[in-house]
């Protein structure tokens, strides 16, 4: 191991930070330390917080950090904002509601954007994940970026997906309930004090109660992340998913297809970057303008570029 | 390929205005950096944590409480002190020119007065950022 690879086994924050950036921009190095360590990791339990954006949970995951630290865990946090697909740029947030937390000795958080990446999470979010597991961490939150009905990368990394809404969905419940609704295995209405809690609390349960075919309920929870209400309850309801994907042999099948994901995308990213690096070194542009011209049409320029890629056809 | 710039911006001390960090964040976020936001009210401690954690280029202070002296170099002290010497760190704020030179002796690379367009910040970050942007 090189110093890098042994300060980050042993948890050393600047190593995980650094480990990280490695990680976020598909370097090599990441890969590298990785492939060592692999053996390491596995141990975290990891905890996906999605739901729209302004329900609270950057807010709630704080709160629930919180509740594991005094239990003595150790804790990592990644929290996802959107970069600009214009320029590239992001503000990124999260950290504003976690300020106590930044000093606490045993936790580690760590704000990614986008990146161009689709489905809630950033390009390196798999990578990272698995860099914080090998730090020792107990468990690893990720906190997606505010989803509206297709990002739902986040059940592909996570244990446990908890679903933050907030009132006054009212029947856009129903409208988003075939996108993200079908991802949470536990739901939480925060900011409960407010004006039809109880009536989103219902509608949730009404159409969870429609869906008999799976053998986990998910239950739905009241919270007000703000006063720190709810959060009790909801770390056990977290501990009830958890017990049942072990008793139910799930775990084990989520994370065995975990894997089968994060190799694929891994080929996936090393293929796309390939082909964008020798799209470059073509002439596209000077194509693409015969398309414009109609001299050629853009699926026979497609099936080209493919052939000169590949050596092979479409 | 290109990584974007890492940027802590953030607030010293107790003093309960944030609109020019907004606005330098963002700015910053248009020239395609990444921004970290921390929000109102932080501690130098607190800082040196963040930028450590989020692993950035540059820390961007932004102070209007009158303290720099005492907050600025704490920060670069503390910074120092945890090894990291591959972050630039910046400041902006209403500070008088006769204390930008303790500034710059402790640490703070530049100082950005009122008025300075924030083309001028990016320019400066861009040109003067430690780590290799290209990998």
């Amino acid at each position: 191991m090189n110093n890098l690879e042994e300060l980050l086994v042993r948890g050393d924050k600047r190593a995980i930070a650094r480990a990280i950036t490695y990680a976020e921009n598909y370097e090599e190095k990441a890969k590298e330390i990785i492939k060592k360590l692999y053996k390491r990791s596995g141990s975290a339990y990891i905890i996906g917080i999605t739901g729209p954006p302004g329900v609270g949970k950057s807010t709630l995951t704080d709160k629930l950090v919180k509740n594991l630290i005094e239990k003595g865990n150790k804790i990592g946090v990644i929290a996802i904002d959107p970069t600009s697909p214009f320029t590239g740029g992001s503000i990124l947030g999260d950290r504003i509601r976690m300020q106590d937390l930044s000093l606490h000795p045993n936790v580690y958080i760590r704000s990614m954007g986008t990146r161009g990446h689709l489905g809630g999470l950033s390009k390196g979010t798999y990578m990272a994940t698995r860099i914080l597991d090998i730090a020792g961490m107990d468990y690893v939150f990720i906190e997606t970026v505010g989803v509206g009905q297709s990002e739902i990368d986040i059940v592909k990394i996570a244990d446990t997906v908890v679903m933050v809404l907030a009132p006054g969905l009212g029947d856009d419940v129903q409208a988003i309930k075939a996108g993200i609704m079908e991802i949470g295995e536990i739901f939480v209405v925060n900011k409960s004090d407010r004006e039809g809690s109880d009536k989103t609390v219902v509608e949730l349960n009404m159409m969870l109660d429609l869906d008999d075919t799976k053998d986990w309920r998910p239950p739905v929870v009241k919270t007000i992340a703000y006063e720190n209400k709810g959060i009790n309850e909801l770390i056990d309801k977290i501990f009830a998913h958890r017990e049942y994907l072990i008793a139910s042999g799930n775990l084990e099948k989520k994370r065995n297809q975990r894997l089968r994901m994060e190799i694929i995308e891994t080929v996936k990213n090393k293929l796309m970057n390939n082909v964008f690096e020798k799209i470059q070194q073509k002439d596209f542009d000077f194509k693409l303008q015969e398309v414009i011209d109609k001299k050629i049409d853009p699926y026979t320029f497609a099936d080209e570029l493919y052939r000169d890629i590949f050596n092979k056809n479409l | 390929m290109e990584r974007p710039i890492r940027v802590l911006v953030a607030k010293p001390g107790l003093d309960g205005h944030d609109r020019g960090a907004k606005v330098i964040a963002r700015a910053l976020r248009e020239a395609g950096m990444e921004v970290i936001y921390t929000g109102l009210r932080q501690t130098p401690e607190q800082i040196v944590e963040a930028a450590i954690q989020e692993d950035v280029d540059v820390v961007a202070l932004s102070i209007l409480s009158g303290a720099h002296n005492t907050l600025f170099p704490k920060i670069t002290k503390l910074l120092k002190e945890r090894g990291v010497d591959d972050v630039l760190v910046i400041g902006g704020g209403v500070i008088p020119e006769e204390d930008i030179p303790f500034l710059k002796e402790h640490g703070i690379a530049e100082i950005f007065t009122p008025g300075t367009p924030t083309s001028a910040v990016i320019e400066y970050i861009k040109q003067h950022v430690k780590r290799a942007v290209e990998k």
